[in-house]
């Protein structure tokens, strides 16, 4: 925290204390709060936050994740390895289950991310959650764009964008009837590259696949996509050995890595504030089927 | 892109005016030639509007980004955007100017700076550009900016601009506007957006960039009164930290250091700072907006809805409260009602005792003769609370002297309340 004369507070511990506020508002206000974590940067980030909002006390909430069973091993450790450390409780919901017990149906056309949706209604429906923290950030997309902080869902866990309600000055509003919830972002505020900033200044760590590293990949749909046993060649694809990162992480099949050569954070932010694309845009897979992908995945409960 | 870096400054602004005066096309055109738009956001805008049929890139595209919105041309809701230059950081709040979306506006204005108000240099002052500069008056952003847009379309005539000015200074001497600046612009060609215009050299402020850039809102803050709104208490209740008890909160106001003779309210007992916690840091002061834990010398009873204060500047411990209220729902607000009222962390259970009058938008003037607020209304109401509140006039500081109303049977927020001095 760097205190001036003026009495001024930076961006960065701007938005940091907004953060704050918004996972202690929740924790007094709704009765049984989650933290969705995908062992991405911003799902780190809102960790590092949450322990900061009630040191020396534990997160006086679980940690969820939903497990597409595509996940990468790197982000998993990175995970473990932060809940372990802040001695949280982790709730797993795995797809792969969720599809065993008829929750989900996999009719082999649907993707996984999709099915993640039912998947997480059902963890949240079976955990009783009141409120379930995401790391969605306002810059990431158009409909991400337009949510409030509190993002309120009805019984079918839809958000309806035509109605919101109103969110005035740091007031939230966290009434609710029985089978609703609420989604909370506290990072709404952050742009990718405040979040680099951050990991940068709070030496967060962070799962090595956003660091610069060879890889064999395939490109495909303009996207290089990681070739695992779930990404495998079709014809006329080839695989390659490339110098790459992520700038966002989801399930294998559908985030695509770009090349760099940013194997530092320094040079990761020298990247990402000259980058002329946005993360999703040039490597989400899931965003690219229409125009209003996002804002119907949403709708329906979508992160 | 500009380099940025983490320690500059923050600037939040929000758009008003009437429906299609051109603040998402204006927001459109200083993202793009602030060079903060991405390659991927603008194909898409310039794909969607050739499969439209546009003759030009619909800039307003970039931030109506609800498909409704994009179906009917208008926005509906508020867009957060981002941005920055080598000077500051902007968060951008894009609000709709249509009047059933009036609570929208409201809610991307509270936390404004700066409010942008656009008039369509074609029409002038319309009902809804006096609704929004009203508001923005009541919710006190502290600084203004009329922006007398389309002057493409005017021939970028001074006379044309003059008028408007003209009208607005008029109508704004009656509100509490204690910055303002006026500037001609074509938010559609980008005139005076980023750099002054050829087109118009009879103007000789600012681009409206250079402006919000430069605009002086360090001395907004509110540092005399300390306000200390506590959220909850951390008691780890581990061995390491047995004997720990923090107070959790959020400045809202003044400074607060350790040493301080303090008062908890509404007990109103004393005691002392004994340090200020952020995570592993101690602090040497804390003030607005910093989140923080306070932890004092004596082992007073503080829970979530107290205040912290200094002992000899206190907040007032109210039951009655008398504020502005902008009504957001269309069953309308009426004497004998019964609320939830959320005030700082304090909720509470209220009564509408009367609705003193109704505030015409247009002429200012106070209709004592009306008994109920219509949605999008705004009137003086005289409210009784279940317990007592620790307020401060909304004009002294917008955090203790706000609140919102909430419907109990719906669970929606129905109003906002800034409390009278
Ligand atoms: N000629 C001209 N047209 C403009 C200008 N600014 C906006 N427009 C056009 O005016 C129309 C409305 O613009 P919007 O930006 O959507 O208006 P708005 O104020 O955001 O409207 P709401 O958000 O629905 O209240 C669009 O067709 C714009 O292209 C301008 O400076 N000159
Ligand atoms: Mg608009």
């Amino acid at each position: 925290m760097s205190t001036h004369a003026d009495y001024r507070l930076t961006q960065l511990d701007q938005l940091e204390a907004e953060s704050i506020h918004i996972f202690r508002e929740v924790a007094a206000e709704l009765e049984r709060p989650v933290l969705m974590c995908s062992g991405g940067k911003d799902s780190i980030v809102m960790l590092r936050l949450a322990e900061k909002a009630f040191h020396p006390a534990k997160l006086p909430f679980p940690v969820l994740q939903v497990d597409t069973s595509f996940d990468f091993p790197e982000v998993l450790v990175a995970r473990d390895n932060w809940v372990d450390r802040l001695g949280a409780r982790l709730v797993v919901a795995s797809v792969d289950e969720a599809i065993r017990n008829g929750v989900v149906v996999d009719d082999g056309k649907t993707s996984r991310n999709r099915l993640q949706i039912g998947t997480l209604l059902h963890a949240i429906e079976e955990g009783g959650f009141t409120a379930a923290f995401g790391g969605g950030r306002r810059d990431e997309e158009k409909a991400r764009a337009k949510e409030r902080i509190y993002s309120h869902r009805d019984e079918f866990g839809q958000w309806d964008p035509k109605n919101q309600r109103p969110e005035l000055w740091s007031l939230y509003n966290g009434r609710l009837h029985a089978g609703e919830h609420m989604r909370v972002f506290p990072l709404s505020n952050w742009t990718e590259l405040d979040i680099w900033h951050y990991i940068a200044r709070e030496r967060i760590e962070i799962p090595s696949i956003y660091f610069a590293h060879e890889r064999k990949v395939i490109a495909r749909d303009g996207m290089l996509l990681s070739a695992s046993d779930a990404v495998q060649p079709r014809a006329g694809e080839m695989v390659e050995e490339r110098t790459v990162r992520f700038r966002t992480v989801g399930d294998m099949t559908l985030t695509g890595c770009v090349e760099s050569q940013a194997d530092t954070l320094e040079k990761i932010i020298d990247e990402i504030a000259v980058a002329r694309v946005t993360e999703r845009g040039a490597t989400r897979g899931d965003d690219r089927f229409s125009e209003a992908a996002m804002e119907d995945r949403k709708k329906e409960g979508y992160f | 892109m500009a380099r940025v870096g983490a320690d500059m400054d923050l600037l939040r602004f929000a758009t008003a005016g009437s429906v299609d005066d051109g603040k998402s096309t204006l927001i459109g055109r200083l993202l793009l030639d602030s060079k903060s738009i991405f390659e991927d956001q603008l194909a898409s805008v310039e794909a969607t509007s050739a499969s439209k049929g546009y003759d030009y890139t619909d800039l307003a595209l970039l931030t109506d980004g609800l498909r409704s919105e994009r179906e009917q041309g208008i926005t509906i809701d508020v867009a957060y955007r981002y941005f920055a230059t080598p000077k500051r950081k902007f968060i951008i709040a894009d609000t709709p100017g249509h009047v059933q979306y009036t609570r929208n506006m409201v809610t991307g204005a509270s936390t404004a700076d700066l409010g942008l108000v656009l008039v369509d240099a074609r029409h002038g002052l319309t009902e809804q550009s006096r609704r929004h500069a009203v508001l923005l008056s009541l919710l006190r952003v502290p600084h203004l900016v009329l922006a007398v847009n389309k002057m493409d379309l005017v021939d970028y005539d001074q006379a044309v601009f003059e008028r408007i000015v003209a009208e607005f200074t008029a109508f704004a001497s009656k509100l509490n506007i204690p910055d303002l600046l006026v500037v001609p612009i074509s938010a559609l060609k980008g005139d005076n957006v980023v750099a002054r215009s050829e087109a118009m050299g009879w103007y000789e402020g600012p681009s409206l960039l250079h402006h919000l850039e430069h605009v002086h809102i360090a001395s907004d803050r509110e540092l005399r009164d300390v306000r200390f709104p506590v959220q909850c208490v951390i008691r780890p209740k581990s061995d390491e930290h047995h004997d720990y008890r923090g107070y959790a909160g959020q400045v809202a106001g003044g400074v607060l250091k350790p040493g301080d003779e303090v008062m908890v309210l509404p007990s109103g007992m004393t005691s002392t700072v004994a340090g200020i916690d952020l995570f592993d840091e101690q602090l040497g002061e804390a003030y607005a907006p910093m989140s923080v834990v306070v932890r004092l010398t004596d082992d007073v009873d503080v829970s979530r809805g107290d205040m912290i204060c200094r002992s000899k500047n206190v907040p007032t411990q109210t039951q009655d409260v008398d504020a502005m209220v902008c009504w957001m729902t269309t069953a309308p607000l009426r004497a004998g009602q019964k609320l939830a009222i959320k005030h700082t962390t304090r909720t509470a259970r209220t009564i509408v005792k009367d609705v003193q009058y109704r505030l015409d938008v247009n002429t200012l003037h106070r209709d004592l003769g009306a008994d109920q607020l219509g949605l999008n209304e705004i009137g003086r109401v005289q409210l009784r609370v279940t317990q007592p509140l620790l307020v401060d006039p909304y004009e002294r500081n917008r955090t203790t002297g706000s609140f919102i109303l909430i419907d109990e049977a719906t669970g929606n927020t129905v109003g906002a309340g800034m409390i009278n001095g």
